[in-house]
């Protein structure tokens, strides 16, 4: 535990000694924001909730969460450090899940930084709050299901736009999978299961219903073993490839 | 006394390439083994299985009584490494991250905080600790690298090339420090500047192609040489034939060799036919002759021309062996 500690601080003081932290937290607040407001009509709508600024998530993730994520392990492995690293005391899933949990809480940091939309919406209105913090716990749920897919690509390489594209594509499978456009393409000849399973992998699937209040044990079971997933998946990947 | 670290049958294969083929040896505290050898020879592949980087394919590596294996973090707390290159994260400071080393090899508070300025005024880095990793000279991260590798006063240090693109000021300081611990500690480093080993290493061995050649003392592998024990002589003279002659004419001489002529100079290399050194004959000859000797003196033997000797020799016959 102790050990988990060490790297999670180390690596998350590693992201504001670079611009890379203050560019992300700028990016997603201003997009996160665009989106709500220009394309969900946040005021049009005339509703006080948050449903337009969480419906956007998954594709702000899209492209983020690969983009903070690439630099995980192949940063590490890039410029030998990893070497310096799983050469100390310590075990392979605190390495695993120290980087991990760094990524995650700056996410949340972010997440968190996007406060003002939820003071507007509490100025304008009488929004439901509880539904509002159920949506951020979802969003940063699927945000750590992301940033694990883009943790475990970045073990496989020493280049960073690679990790960034392959994790990119990655997500948007699981993100698409969901979305009516493809399930329709299924639904014409597969059988009513086949969809099913596609749809129940999705990201939109399981995250609709918690930005929308409702926290289904079964949503985030599915969003934790994923996580779960992705990062034994890492952990293996970095025994295996270590050598090169 | 059972050894510190004991390397048995160490092998490591790379698709159908063979890194470390078979490698078995023991060190003991007050050791300083230097691995030598080409590039490629496999002596990194060899650190990085001791430090635990690296899953050896068959083979056990034991540090101070426990197997790699089995207890790996046991292993590598015992363990200081400074990796080829020496790596570090460069966006950090070195007082950032020698903290960093010293809080994951289990170091808190006030001890932490004694061991780190311990460490930066060992290695002199003092100058340099609030700025970034990546702004420093070759010189000054391969300190912070060996600052990272001693800030635990580990029992072993494994040093991969430690002073690799050093200028010779540096390569000094660095073989000091190794030399400083030396007594209280096993230390493995490789190198492949033979000057080096006779420098710092109590211990030399011989990598080549994944396969361990030679081991022994520095003076012991020197005297492998065809020129160990062998006499120069440097002369002044116009007419260095008789010289030769009278030297070929001596006891227990197996030949003479007139290797340099220089501004009415000749140089000799007289070879003994026995194990004792022609030194005396030759001296009592000059002297009797009354020649106008320059230079006189006995060869130890060189350490590059056995490097040179045994690792290619190696390929030679591995090239017949392949035909």
């Amino acid at each position: 535990m102790a050990n988990i500690w060490v790297i999670f601080k180390r690596e998350l003081a590693g992201y504001f000694t670079t611009p890379i932290a203050y560019i992300f937290i700028i990016i997603f607040i201003f997009l996160s924001g665009i989106f709500a407001f220009y394309i969900g009509n946040f005021f049009d709508r005339g509703q006080a909730d948050l449903t337009p600024f969480f419906s956007f998530h998954p594709w702000l993730y899209l492209f983020l969460i690969p983009a903070l994520a690439m630099r995980l392990w192949a940063e590490e492995r890039k410029g030998g450090t990893i070497e310096l690293l799983l050469t100390m005391p310590i075990t392979m899933p605190q390495a695993v899940l120290g980087k991990f949990l760094a990524a995650w809480a700056f996410t949340a940091i972010a997440l968190a930084l996007t406060f003002p939309i939820w003071i507007s919406v509490n100025y304008l209105g009488e929004p439901d709050n509880g539904i509002i913090l159920a949506g951020y716990l979802g969003s940063l749920l699927m945000a750590g299901a992301f940033l694990a897919i883009g943790s475990c690509v970045s073990a496989l390489t020493r280049n960073q736009v690679i990790a960034f594209v392959v994790s990119a594509v990655i997500c948007l499978m699981f993100v698409l999978s969901g979305f009516p456009l493809v399930l329709d393409f299924f639904s014409i000849w597969a059988p009513e299961f086949i969809v099913t399973a596609i749809s129940s992998f999705s990201f939109l699937t399981h995250f609709e219903a918690m930005s929308k209040g409702v926290i289904d044990l079964r949503d985030i079971i599915y969003f934790v073993s994923l996580i779960s997933f992705w990062l034994f998946a890492n952990a293996v990947l970095i025994e295996y490839k270590k050598a090169d | 006394m059972t050894a510190m670290v004991e390397i048995s049958h160490l092998t490591k294969h790379f698709g159908a390439f063979t890194a470390v083929d078979d490698v078995s040896f023991k060190v003991n505290k007050g050791e300083v083994l230097g691995f030598l050898g080409p590039n490629g020879a496999g002596k990194s592949t060899t650190m990085k299985m001791i430090t635990g980087f690296l899953t050896p394919d068959a083979g056990t590596v034991t540090v101070g009584g426990d197997n790699i294996a089995n207890s790996p973090v046991a292993v590598k707390s015992r363990i200081g490494y400074l990796p080829e290159g020496a790596p570090l994260y460069s966006d950090m400071t070195p007082e950032k991250f020698l903290h960093f080393v010293a809080e994951i090899r289990g170091m808190r508070g006030t001890e932490k905080a004694r061991r780190v300025d311990e460490v930066i005024q060992k290695v002199n880095l003092e100058s340099v600790v609030y700025k970034p990793i990546e702004t420093l000279s070759k010189g000054f991260k391969r300190r912070v690298g060996l600052a990272q590798a001693i800030i635990h006063d580990p029992v072993i240090l494994i040093l991969d090339e430690p002073t690799d693109g050093l200028d010779p000021n540096q390569k000094h300081e660095v073989r000091s420090l190794i030399q400083s611990m030396a007594s209280e500690k096993v230390i493995i480093l490789s190198t492949h500047i033979l000057e080096e080993v006779d420098a710092v290493c109590t211990r030399a061995m011989i990598i080549a192609n994944g396969k361990l050649l030679a081991d022994g003392t520095p003076a012991s592998l020197a005297a492998k040489s065809p020129l160990h024990n062998s006499v120069e002589i440097t002369i002044r003279t116009d007419n260095p034939d008789p010289v030769n002659r009278e030297l070929e004419q001596l006891n227990g001489i197996k030949s003479v060799e007139k290797f340099k002529t220089t501004d009415g100079c000749v140089s000799f290399r007289v070879y003994s036919s026995t194990e004792q050194t022609p030194i005396s004959l030759v001296n009592q000859l000059a002297h009797d002759k009354d020649w106008k000797v320059e230079n006189l003196h006995v060869e130890t033997g060189r350490m590059d021309d056995v490097f040179r000797s045994i690792t290619t020799q190696q390929k030679t016959t591995q090239q017949k062996v392949a035909s």
